[in-house]
């Protein structure tokens, strides 16, 4: 008798749990959840405006993933959009996991931690689009890189960043690291000092070495916050939009180098061409799932 | 009971907090509306007031709000200046008599100014009176767009006739005339375009600054080239950018962008590419884009560049002739015709279709653009050159007219004369995206980034084809 009622009242009260969890249903369901559907849907169709004038929507089946998929340039594209990603991230995550691993490291007794913590967060805190822009001006060819380097006499001549393929992206890469490593060590550190200390204490006793510490205790245990990084920051970087396409204009100089997937999308716009941009949508959403999952498989199977 | 009871409040404001955040931008417009509606509704007394202010507007049956769509600041600035009555409210707002006027201005940067304008006319029929479009700002490369379909008004249909245009360039007129023959805008500017050369350079390397003597040095492209490698010497460049002469080129091309579907590139394009490069490669200019920083900088005197091509209004609003210290405010700039006449720009203003000021509207295309006082104010206050042929060709023989920023130089006639001989036939709707698309992937080839025309050329029809899909290679 007792028991029963306790379980209805369990039952009672997770009715509060899912009242509550309307907001975010609603919230998902209006903002994503029908989009997702509408952009499948879309992409069956030609639907695209000439000047002023609408063209379909007309049903065409595969037809725009056969077109976006038999062009070269998506995968140029794609190839673009995962090397400047790959190339801020490498020096994003150390640098990050060094930082994380100093902060929170109780012998060094770091001095001046919480303002060190607020400067490397400070970048994540500037627009984007402001950054690129500040990026554009310091690095344009009578910009003050180029006239510090000129009055240091390192180059006789000024160094044109923005017409060199490798020099660009180092710079997309640049701006990417010095947004995101911040926040990425917040993350790692607050995985960082949930660990027990009395780990640390027991290896110290057992004489453990500093590295052997880190790779032995710190990082198996930091692996689930770690693979979370690592999945956020690729689909961040998957979408990588707004860096590139501010620094270049949207052109993608040079060669349509920098121009990465999503700027491709943007493309789209002048024309309004619902139905690509629907196709080229998906096909982002299938590669994230798949990039993830590997990433994902990577990371959990090493612990079995 | 308590915890019941606490639980329903909590999840009832929740919920209820969340439907009102959802539903705010939908009951604000009904609400603002809300009284004047009640008002006939009520008492009588009540619905007197309401009538008044309706009988006091300046055309019984117009509207109070005037919306302007444009990209920059120019035609407002225009219109502050010379139509009578304008009075100033602030940045984006303005007032004629009882009329609001809006300023919806959008750079053109990346087709944001379209594609606003496109959704704009695209609701037209559905928006509120207030919120249609009444004029919006056109320029050749996309006229066609906007001309050729029902969203632009026929300036007959204004009350405007055949008479009152007569002394517009025709030019300018072809350009915003549609498949049918029928005018859709005026444009109170014309744009022929001149090569505009820094004195001070002129005298120190070829020995003078007379505008005769550089044009011979000038003449054609060879001869230019030529030149350009004694500026070279001197350390000057001869232009700021290869993109400087594009426009030069372009214009004199025999061949229209797109033919039916099919996108065309004509020689005189290609010959644009070749002698750039050509420039280029022999480090006689730089390459960047225009309207940087860094294109900007033979303005001044520092900035070691010969010359810039473009028409009046790059003269007078672009030069930086109100900056202290810049070649145009000391006047040191001269004008001549450069190796190849051609247009640059120039604005158009149309009436949109379904607009509730007609009255207004034509009255600013009279004073704007017909009206010979008023253009004859702007050449005087502002150097513009205006779309008016006796006004132009009377000031052209003044000798009392000079140009301060070309140090007293009265380079109307050279602009009279480029204004009779433009050509617009080859206008399509594509222009504006195409010609930056071929000028993004021929830099490249001009950078060294292509080995050949023929792959920069390929890269040209792939971004051309991402922004156009009804077009073909």
């Amino acid at each position: 008798m007792d028991k029963k009622k306790s379980n209805q009242n369990v039952v009672k009260f997770n009715r509060w749990g899912y009242i509550f969890l309307i907001p975010f249903f609603v919230t998902y369901v209006i903002f994503s959840f029908i989009p997702l559907i509408s952009t499948i849907y879309n992409s069956f169709f030609e639907n695209y405006r000439s000047g002023l004038k609408q063209i379909g929507p007309n049903f065409v089946g595969i037809q725009n993933y056969v077109t976006l998929l038999g062009t070269p340039e998506i995968w140029k594209y794609l190839g673009n959009t995962l090397i400047m990603w790959v190339g801020g991230f490498i020096p994003q995550i150390t640098i990050a996991l060094l930082l994380a691993y100093w902060f929170s490291d109780p012998s060094l007794r770091l001095k001046g931690q919480r303002f060190f913590k607020t400067v490397i967060y400070m970048p994540n805190l500037i627009m984007a689009s402001a950054f690129s822009m500040l990026f554009f001006a310091l690095f344009s060819d009578s910009g003050p890189v180029n006239q510090i380097l000129l009055s240091l006499h390192a180059i006789s001549e000024p160094f044109k960043f923005f017409q060199f393929v490798s020099a660009s992206r180092i710079l997309v890469m640049l701006m990417n690291f010095l947004m995101w490593f911040g926040n990425t060590t917040i993350l790692l550190m607050a995985g960082m000092l949930g660990i027990d200390s009395s780990l640390y204490e027991a290896a110290q006793v057992d004489g453990a070495t500093a590295s052997q510490v880190f790779f032995k205790i710190t990082m198996p245990i930091l692996r689930p916050i770690f693979v979370y990084v690592l999945i956020t920051s690729l689909i961040g970087g998957l979408q990588m939009f707004d860096v590139p396409q501010i620094l270049t204009n949207g052109r993608g100089n040079p060669t349509d180098s920098l121009t990465t997937v999503i700027m491709l999308l943007n493309r789209y716009l002048t024309s309004k061409d619902v139905g690509r941009g629907g196709a080229l949508s998906v096909f982002m959403f299938v590669v994230t799932g798949i990039l993830s999952l590997i990433v994902f498989r990577m990371n959990t199977s090493k612990k079995d | 009971m308590k915890k019941k009871v606490l639980g329903l409040l909590l999840s009832t404001t929740m919920v209820a907090g969340m439907l009102t955040a959802c539903g705010n931008a939908a009951t604000e417009a009904p609400a603002a509306e809300a009284p004047a509606a009640e008002a006939p509704a009520a008492e009588a007394p009540a619905a007197e007031p309401a009538a008044e202010p309706a009988a006091e507007a300046p055309a019984a049956d117009e509207g109070t709000v005037l919306n302007i769509s444009a990209w920059n600041e120019e035609f407002k600035s225009r219109l502050t200046d010379h139509y009578p009555g304008y009075e100033v409210i602030d940045g984006t707002t303005g007032k004629i008599g009882d009329v609001t006027v809006n300023w919806l201005i959008t750079p053109n940067e990346e087709n944001a100014y379209q594609n606003r304008l496109d959704e704009l006319l695209l609701a037209q029929d559905s928006a509120a009176a207030d919120d249609k479009v009444d004029l919006f700002l056109v320029e050749a490369d996309y006229a066609v767009k906007y001309t050729d379909t029902d969203y632009t008004m026929p300036i007959k249909d204004l009350g405007i006739t055949d008479d009152e245009l007569k002394d517009q360039y025709s030019y300018t007129q072809a350009v915003v005339t549609d498949s049918n023959g029928v005018l859709k805008g005026s444009s109170w500017q014309g744009c022929p375009g001149v090569m505009i050369y820094n004195r001070e350079i002129a005298k120190e390397v070829f020995g003078t600054d007379e505008p005769a003597d550089i044009q011979a040095k000038f003449a054609d492209w060879d001869k230019f080239f030529e030149a350009a490698g004694e500026l070279d010497k001197a350390g000057y460049d001869v232009i700021s950018s290869t993109a400087d002469t594009f426009r030069v080129y372009q214009n004199n091309a025999k061949l229209p962008w797109v033919n039916g579907t099919q996108i065309q590139v004509d020689d005189n394009l290609k010959k644009w590419v070749e002698d750039s490069k050509k420039l280029a490669d022999a480090g006689y200019c730089n390459t960047w884009g225009q309207w940087g920083e860094d294109w900007n900088k033979g303005f001044y005197p520092e900035g070691k560049v010969f010359a810039y091509f473009g028409p009046a209004w790059l003269i007078d609003f672009c030069m930086a002739a109100d900056v202290e210290g810049s070649v145009a405010n000391a006047g040191g700039w001269a004008a001549t015709e450069g190796p190849q006449g051609f247009y640059w720009g120039g604005t158009w203003i149309c009436a949109a279709a379904g607009t509730d000021n007609p009255t207004l509207v034509a009255d600013i295309m009279r004073k704007m653009t017909m009206d010979p006082t008023v253009m004859k104010d702007i050449v005087l206050k502002d150097n513009d050159f205006v779309n008016n042929r006796p006004v132009m060709e009377e000031l052209a023989n003044d000798p009392n007219y000079s140009n301060a920023v070309l140090g007293g130089q009265n380079a109307l006639k050279m602009f009279c004369a480029g204004a009779d001989n433009i050509d617009m036939a080859n206008l399509t709707a594509y222009d504006q995206g195409l010609l930056g698309d071929f000028q993004t992937a021929m830099g490249d080839y001009i950078n060294g980034n292509y080995a050949t025309y023929d792959e920069a050329l390929e890269q040209f029809y792939t971004l051309a084809l991402q922004r156009y899909p009804e077009l073909t290679k």
